[in-house]
């Protein structure tokens, strides 16, 4: 069986695109070719930055004839019918068979459909595959209209088996394929004739090209930390260079460089991210001190003086590089040690959104919030606004103007430079995290508090100004930074009202918006010292307006009954990303919706731990009984509630119960009533929970004996105040009408 | 053909080979634009003539100008007036990176001793609605030239492609020359009776427009001046084709053009100044961009664009 091999050989390829167009190519062709009937024993695909190379061994060498039996019209139907068949089978008459069925005797047309070479397979599929190839980007080039990733070149196609090799004769817009392809670009340069993958390999290889991916990065790591070794130091591990370097050379050669002297200094994370961003090397660090004190920089070539030449142009660069680091460092470290108030002082003439303001205004409210917060997570209040009003300084500095990768870390460094507490100095590195799903929660009290004001004026922000997420759309990264908030919440337990912070820096937005109206301004921050006293928008409002003599400001009418709209909207999106949180951790999003109906739903800590109990509980006998009970119970009250007109709301009276399991009943609830309340009041909901589960099965015995639609109305009605007793109690705990089975 | 007797000395020994180079390989030489211009992509040489269907072959130096690179003469690598070497190849030919090659070796590189690399770079230019694909050229780790096949310019389609070529001259000859300073690197021939050095040629100059750039333009003028070109240019633009002095089709694309490029100019002083805002900067690029677009738009109604009565 003959052996397949494909070549595309092209300009240089992005090294992030190589390895998945190596397993599209394998994914189309075989996908192809098996389609069409060419099964094979194996296939692997490898890369180069000017090649995609495709192997198949065991192909067959033609698709399998296939015959298909079709049934006709019966012996002796009349000509029109037979002629028919015979067009539809491309048959003549003489061609049928005649066969005895039950139902006598019926023409059989065998119909074969003969193979095909695979040779005239392989040319179809391969030009399907490569006109439709799925590159992230591609182009035309000059005045052809094949898109490719960069020019193509020429395509290298051929079986071989025992016999040899040939050419799948090809022509795509022009290229027509071959058994050539070329060397290195610049060591072995010219055309090689090839007969076989493993001919193709070996004069490659001789050509200076080592054809696997895998095989150039295990080299590079292999010689570079060899040489790191030899040097008394270890390679900084980074996969994800690894990776690109591999994919930027075809004959990897590793070279180990000194950093000068000068910039060692530099904090490690500035070197690694200069020489990483900027010349893609590795950092070379001393295990001892954990400095970084030499680099990697992979070559792609021999040279007759091992390197030099590339190794001191190499240094050259990075020292370019490195003297504007160093100028940045000590630019920035010197107006740190003056106190960055030139930093913040700057940043008013940044804006962070044209209808948000600039980023000093910003950091203003982010102070203010985190103030308020401080108390709920247990931060100083103080360190909480110091930190808050120094987190974003860095911005400012000319580091991260070059490295916005390195915005917080160096807030830390230049916190520190400035004298500044260790926890305002954390703050700013942690303030941002965390980023994604899988990023540490901060949990220092100060950083915390930080963090959580930047995310919630971030989001009251954009809710202000009607900017919210829509379907993809998600420019400002909201979603990201709700559910920050909730992980940061969560992973430490803090207990707040969010509503009340939402509340207050919605007004802050609505200060900062107001414009020059002072009078709205005025009362707007009398709100805001209600709201931080007694922490609710409603009653802030009512206090400050209903002292307010004169005619209010337009503004603060459309204030009035705008605002808690905005932030109920806002603590619904929260909702929904909690839902989406928990549903990940296994909670049941109808447990949660039964949950977030309860009274408190924007104390995220405490609908959490109510879900989870619920969904305990859910999970038990007694909990998915008694949700039946409740459920019959509360069907059967709503529809008389609705019938009648009226709320049986007044409680049920023992001495009008007829039946033993009524009495019992009552008996229950008077018993296990005080239970749960105090345990839902000690928000142990297992317990609560617990204690309802002993109302199973007196709630069960009750509807096996009674009819609560007793002919007698005095019965009935102390009946349904019955059931409302039932609905009442478990309603404490969740809003059971929620919970689905 | 390749010639490289020797290594350069100097700077414009560096671009002087260029130009024999690419007139040797049958691109007319063409000379700067008379305009200040960001880039030499902004020439209309680029810009204008990768549009349309006729084939094109030019290269030239191009002055170019970024105010907010200013450093008043004393950073060693950065410049806010520099030159650009600029090759537009339409359509773009299949030896292109070798033609490449060979203009690295005229300039005495020696391709044996190198590290020459394509690394991936996409190039775009949101004021010119413009984007390619193609690579930086790093040599030993350092950037030495923009290599772009042009896809789109001004919204259009580039069919066919041009093959875009771009040197940073100064960071190219300094490493040729083995210059650390860029205002160290000699300009003519060190040996001449009058040995001229980069910085006794443009230090000065670097100083005065930085502190103008950053401190002093006026920018209540600018500002005013950038709206007439955009005016202008739309005015211009708007004009019926046909020139009721002799009833000739006149588009007049490259004035409107040359008010694009003010436009462009006038921006990056602006921003020099520090008056744009992160957001505002959308929206001035944004202006440019359309006038860029209305200029492509008519050049490819007119015959150098390729449009056929």
């Amino acid at each position: 069986m003959p052996d397949l091999l494909i070549e595309l050989f092209s300009e240089e390829i992005p090294a992030r695109m190589q390895r998945r167009a190596g397993e599209d190519l394998k994914k189309r062709m075989t996908d192809g070719l098996v389609e069409a009937g060419l099964t094979y024993a194996g296939a692997h695909a490898l890369t180069t930055p000017r090649r995609l190379t495709l192997a198949i061994d065991g192909l067959l060498a033609a698709s399998p004839t296939v015959r298909e039996e079709r049934k006709g019209p019966k012996v002796g139907a009349p000509d029109k019918a037979i002629e028919g068949f015979l067009r539809g089978a491309g048959l003549t008459r003489d061609q049928l068979e005649e066969r005895d069925t039950p139902k006598g005797a019926v023409y059989f047309a065998s119909i074969e459909k003969p193979g095909r070479p695979a040779a005239d397979i392989i040319a179809e599929v391969l030009e399907a595959t490569i006109r439709n190839f799925p590159w992230p980007k591609s182009m035309r080039w000059g005045a052809g209209s094949l898109k490719w990733v960069r020019p193509l070149h020429s395509i290298l196609c051929i079986l071989s088996d025992e016999a040899g090799a040939e050419v799948v004769p090809l022509d795509i817009d022009g290229i027509k394929s071959g058994n050539t392809t070329q060397g290195h670009r610049f060591m072995a340069p010219g055309e090689i004739t090839v007969s076989g993958f493993d001919d193709y390999a070996t004069k490659l290889k001789r050509a200076n090209v080592v054809l696997d991916p895998a095989e150039r990065a295990d080299a590079i790591w292999q010689d570079a930390t060899n040489q790191a070794f030899a040097n008394g130091l270890e390679v900084v591990e980074d996969k994800g260079l690894l990776a690109e370097v591999a994919g930027l050379v075809e004959w990897p050669v590793v070279l180990l460089g000194a950093i000068d002297d000068e910039f060692l200094s530099l904090p490690a994370e500035v070197l690694q991210t200069s020489m990483k961003e900027h010349q893609k090397f590795f950092s070379v660090r001393n295990p001892k001190t954990g400095r970084i004190e030499k680099f990697i920089t992979v070559a792609n070539r021999e040279t007759s003086d091992n390197g030099a030449t590339i190794l001191a142009g190499n240094q050259k660069v990075l020292s370019a590089r490195l003297a504007d680091a160093k100028f940045f460092w000590e630019n920035d470290l010197r107006v740190a040690k003056e106190g960055m108030e030139v930093w913040t002082e700057a940043l008013s003439n940044v804006t962070f959104h044209n209808k948000l303001g600039s980023q000093a205004e910003r950091i203003d409210r982010i102070a203010s919030l985190a103030r308020e917060i401080a108390p709920v997570v247990g931060a100083d209040a103080d360190l909480a606004e110091q930190a808050a009003r120094v987190a974003k300084a860095d911005l400012s500095s000319e580091m991260v103007y070059e490295f916005p990768e390195l915005q917080g870390l160096m807030g830390r460094y230049y916190a520190e430079a400035a004298g500044l507490p260790q926890e305002v100095a954390n703050a700013c590195e942690e303030h941002y995290s965390p980023l994604g799903p899988s990023d540490d929660v901060p949990t220092e009290a100060v950083s915390v508090a930080v963090s959580l004001a930047d995310k919630l004026d971030t989001l009251t922000g954009f809710w202000a100004i009607d900017e919210k997420p829509t379907g993809s759309k998600d420019p400002f990264a909201l979603r990201r930074a709700a559910l920050g908030v909730i992980r940061l919440v969560l992973g430490n337990d803090a207990r707040a009202h969010l509503d009340r912070f939402f509340d207050g820096q919605l007004l802050r937005h609505e200060i900062a918006q107001s414009g020059d109206d002072s009078q709205s301004q005025k009362l707007m921050g009398d709100m805001l010292k209600e709201i931080g006293e007694h922490g609710v928008f409603g009653s802030a409002v009512r206090t400050v307006l209903d002292t307010f003599d004169g005619d209010l400001p337009k503004h603060m009418e459309e204030l009035k009954s705008s605002l808690p709209d905005v932030s109920t909207d806002l603590l619904g999106f929260f909702h929904d990303r909690l839902k989406v949180f928990l549903r990940d951790q296994g909670i049941r999003h109808d447990v949660i919706d039964a949950c977030i109906a309860m009274d408190g739903n924007d104390d995220l800590t405490l609908l959490v731990k109510r879900a989870r109990a619920l969904e305990d509980f859910m999970k038990s006998d007694d909990g998915e009984n008694l949700l039946q009970g409740f459920k019959r119970a509360n069907n059967i009250l709503t529809q008389a509630e609705e019938k009648d007109g009226v709320e049986y709301s007044y409680g049920g009276d023992v001495k009008f119960a007829k039946d033993a399991s009524e009495i019992a009943l009552f008996e229950a609830l008077a018993a296990s009533e005080g239970a749960i309340s105090s345990a839902i009041e000690a928000e142990d909901f297992a317990a609560a929970m617990g204690s309802m589960a002993a109302l199973r099965a007196p709630i069960d015995a009750f509807f096996e004996a009674v009819q609560v639609n007793d002919d007698n109305d005095v019965v009935r009605r102390n009946r349904l105040n019955l059931l409302h007793q039932i609905r009442q109690v478990c309603g404490q705990v969740a809003d059971l009408t929620k919970v689905e089975g | 053909m390749t010639q490289t007797n020797g290594a350069p000395r100097s700077f414009q020994e560096i671009i002087l080979r260029l130009q024999s180079y690419w007139a040797s390989k049958g691109c007319a030489m063409l000379q700067p634009y008379d305009m200040e211009v960001g880039a030499g992509t902004f020439h209309p040489a680029t810009t204008l003539r990768s549009l349309g269907s006729k084939p094109w072959a030019a290269a030239y130096v191009q002055p170019s100008r970024r105010p907010t690179d200013g450093r008043y003469g004393e950073n060693p690598n950065r410049l806010q007036h520099f030159y650009q070497y600029q090759v537009l190849i339409k359509p773009s030919p299949p030896d292109l990176q070798e033609l490449y090659l060979g203009s690295l070796a005229a300039i005495g590189i020696n391709m044996d001793m190198h590290d020459i690399r394509f690394v991936e770079d996409d190039w775009e230019s949101p004021t010119l609605g413009a984007w390619g694909l193609g690579w930086e050229v790093w040599c030993d780790g350092m950037e030495v030239s923009q290599f772009t096949y042009f896809q789109q310019v001004g919204g259009h389609d580039c069919t066919p492609v041009s093959g875009e070529l771009t040197y940073g001259l100064e960071r190219l000859a300094m490493y040729v020359l083995g210059i650390d300073h860029v205002m160290d690197m000699p300009f003519n021939d060190p040996d001449a009776p009058i040995a001229l050095k980069y910085g006794d040629i443009y230090k000065q100059a670097e100083e005065d427009y930085a502190r103008w750039n950053f401190d002093v333009a006026n920018t209540d003028v600018l500002l005013k001046q950038f709206e007439e070109a955009e005016a202008e240019c739309q005015a211009i633009l708007d004009l019926p084709h046909e020139d009721p002095k002799t009833g000739k089709r006149i588009l007049m694309v490259h004035p409107a053009y040359d008010q694009c490029i003010k436009a462009s100019h006038l921006f990056n002083l602006l921003d020099a100044r520090g008056v744009i805002s992160v957001t505002e900067r959308q929206a001035y690029i944004g202006r440019v961009r359309a006038l860029a677009k209305r200029c492509s738009d008519a050049f490819v109604q007119t015959e150098a664009g390729g449009w056929a009565v």
